[in-house]
């Protein structure tokens, strides 16, 4: 047998059937009823909640809660689906076997990573329609200024970049689809309680500021207050400021150590991924009791 | 091989040729699944020396991937998908591969034939029943029109007629594409019908690589012989079948009716290797099978 010549670039043709398998896992998802239900739930958790407290004055400002909440509720359940997201589904995907299809198929991870990204980036499309759309029907004094959008577009790529590969990382080291609510969930659920999305992060003792500082879910939370609310609100927040430059350095140098990071530890997730890995993750689904 | 501190495959020496197919038996848990994920790439081996396609499977190339194709033993993946879209999307990497005497992908509509689901090209996949769902696992395997296909018991949980349509697909494959195939199963009377050759595995060794016919005529089992006279069936076992049957001919002649002389099959001769196996007698049955002839 014969080396057979390789056309141009097999890798550039396999990214391009990624960025297609993405596109059709998103509409896919969209006409799932489990993927609605779980955008509808969220977004009327988020959007009941600011409707109880419609008349919830803040603080230091003029405006009314939804004002403030609004913006560091969509940063919280950003980051929340951009973790979660792709963390279950690496997790699943490594047990029902799509991963290891990947890697029988030439060039097929680089075209299933392509596909993760464009299906998990598409998905904060129909997250945020789902809050926003009622929110504007519900509430005024949202968006201060329409230039604020702006600012929530670049704020999202930002927040994308800073948050999607921590999804991909801890999708790539958790055991099982069954350990992402303990290695995924619980810390996202503390971060979310101390991050400022639900009441100004002034009111926690300083060591928990600093360590909700670390992580991006504070400053998406910041970035979106400070698209949404007038500059005289920035009184809320720590140092009087939106602090923009410490966002984009804080979400920029999370972006930058996802990119180095996570390809590693894609390549080991992928590198150990065999049939019989499969075969015993679908022994475990089925044996509760161990 | 090596787990921890137990060897698990100790002595398995093969040569697959191009063309042929290759039917991979033993019991289980004696290292089938590991030596077939070994020479696919998906596990590394603690020592020795392996190549496939020209390639040691542990630093293989994408266009060596483009060039096998691979189905195991559960896949559950993509339930959301449908044949068609699927097949179009893995068929995709391969298309960089095509050459003239082999094109790449086969064309879904051509392969959706060949396995059965034309009808069910446009349902989701998480609707399949447990043959459907294999049917499309081996299209998959084969979209990529492999020279060589690894299958992991490809015919587990299949109804009797689609275990003979996928063996019809597995010699149209070996026929017309001259694909290589190495395959395991639990199923004998499938090695019979589609093996070259059959390698039996046993306790981490090749004890046994020959035709199924050759096995079988090496087991060290009586032949059996069947006959009426005057209406009473008889059965003996025997060593010598036809010194035995030329004196009952001698003797009653005319009156022996029904005759069936039963030889030894791959199943017999299989069952007494992993017998004498398990019996702890391993390396006696090997070298048995390896001298008696």
């Amino acid at each position: 047998m014969t080396v057979q010549p390789v056309p141009s670039s097999p890798v550039l043709h396999a990214v391009r059937l990624g960025l297609r398998r993405g596109w059709t896992e998103f509409v896919q998802s969209l006409r799932s009823s489990q993927d609605q239900w779980f955008y509808l739930f969220t977004a009327f958790l988020a959007v009941g909640y600011l409707y109880l407290r419609r008349d919830t004055p803040v603080e230091g400002t003029d405006l009314m809660l939804p004002s403030v909440a609004l913006p560091s509720i969509l940063g919280g359940l950003l980051a929340f689906g951009l973790v979660i997201g792709p963390a279950y589904s690496l997790a699943m995907e490594k047990e029902d076997g799509t991963l290891l299809r990947a890697k029988a198929v030439p060039h097929g991870l680089v075209g299933y990573f392509a596909g993760q990204l464009v299906l998990h980036s598409s998905s904060i499309v129909p997250q945020m329609v789902a809050v926003l759309v009622p929110s504007f029907l519900l509430f005024d004094d949202l968006m201060a200024d329409p230039s604020g959008w702006f600012t929530v577009v670049w704020v999202l790529v930002l927040g994308l970049l800073a948050t999607l590969p921590i999804g991909m990382m801890i999708g790539a080291v958790v055991p099982n689809a069954q350990k992402v609510g303990m290695w995924g969930m619980l810390p996202v659920m503390v971060l979310a309680g101390i991050s400022g999305i639900f009441y100004p992060i002034q009111a926690l003792w300083g060591w928990v500021q600093v360590i909700a500082q670390i992580f991006p879910m504070y400053w998406l939370g910041l970035g979106m207050r400070s698209a949404f609310m007038p500059d005289s609100a920035a009184t809320v927040e720590i140092g009087d400021s939106w602090r923009t430059l410490e966002t984009v350095l804080a979400l920029g140098a999370w972006a930058v150590v996802g990119a180095l990071v996570a390809p590693a530890l894609l390549r080991r997730m992928a590198r150990r991924q065999s049939g019989s890995q499969v075969a015993a993750a679908r022994e475990a689904a089925t044996q509760w009791v161990k | 091989m090596r787990y921890g501190d137990k060897d698990v495959l100790t002595g398995v020496d093969f040569v697959i040729h191009p063309g042929e197919v290759v039917c991979l038996l033993g019991p289980n848990g004696a290292g089938k699944t590991t030596t077939i994920e070994i020479l696919e790439g998906f596990r590394e081996r603690s020592a020795g020396d392996v190549r496939v396609l020209g390639q040691d499977p542990r630093r293989v190339s994408e266009a060596w991937r483009a060039r096998t194709g691979v189905v195991l033993q559960s896949w559950r993946d993509h339930p959301r998908w449908t044949p068609r879209t699927l097949l179009d999307q893995i068929g995709g990497y391969y298309a960089p591969y095509s050459t003239p005497d082999r094109t790449r992908p086969i064309p879904t509509d051509e392969l959706l034939d060949v396995v059965g689901l034309t009808e069910l090209a446009e349902q989701k996949i998480s609707t399949f029943s447990g043959g459907q769902r294999r049917r499309l696992d081996v299209a998959m395997g084969i979209v990529g029109r492999p020279e060589l296909l690894f299958l992991d018991e490809p015919t587990a949980g299949f109804d009797p007629q689609a275990r003979r349509e996928f063996h019809h697909v597995v010699h149209r494959l070996a026929d017309l594409e001259r694909t290589t195939v190495l395959l395991t199963t639990h199923d004998l009377d499938e090695a019979e019908k589609l093996a070259d050759r059959v390698l039996i595995l046993a306790g981490g060794r090749i004890v046994a690589d020959d035709t199924a016919e050759q096995l079988a005529l090496r087991a060290a089992v009586d032949v059996e012989v069947k006959w009426s006279r005057d209406g009473e069936r008889f059965v003996h076992a025997t060593q010598d079948a036809t010194a035995f049957l030329r004196r009952l001919l001698d003797e009653h002649g005319d009156a022996v009716v029904d005759l069936e002389v039963r030889r030894a099959s791959l199943e017999d001769a299989y069952l007494e290797l992993v017998q004498r196996h398990e019996a702890g007698q391993s390396d006696e049955a090997a070298r048995v099978f390896t001298e008696v002839l």
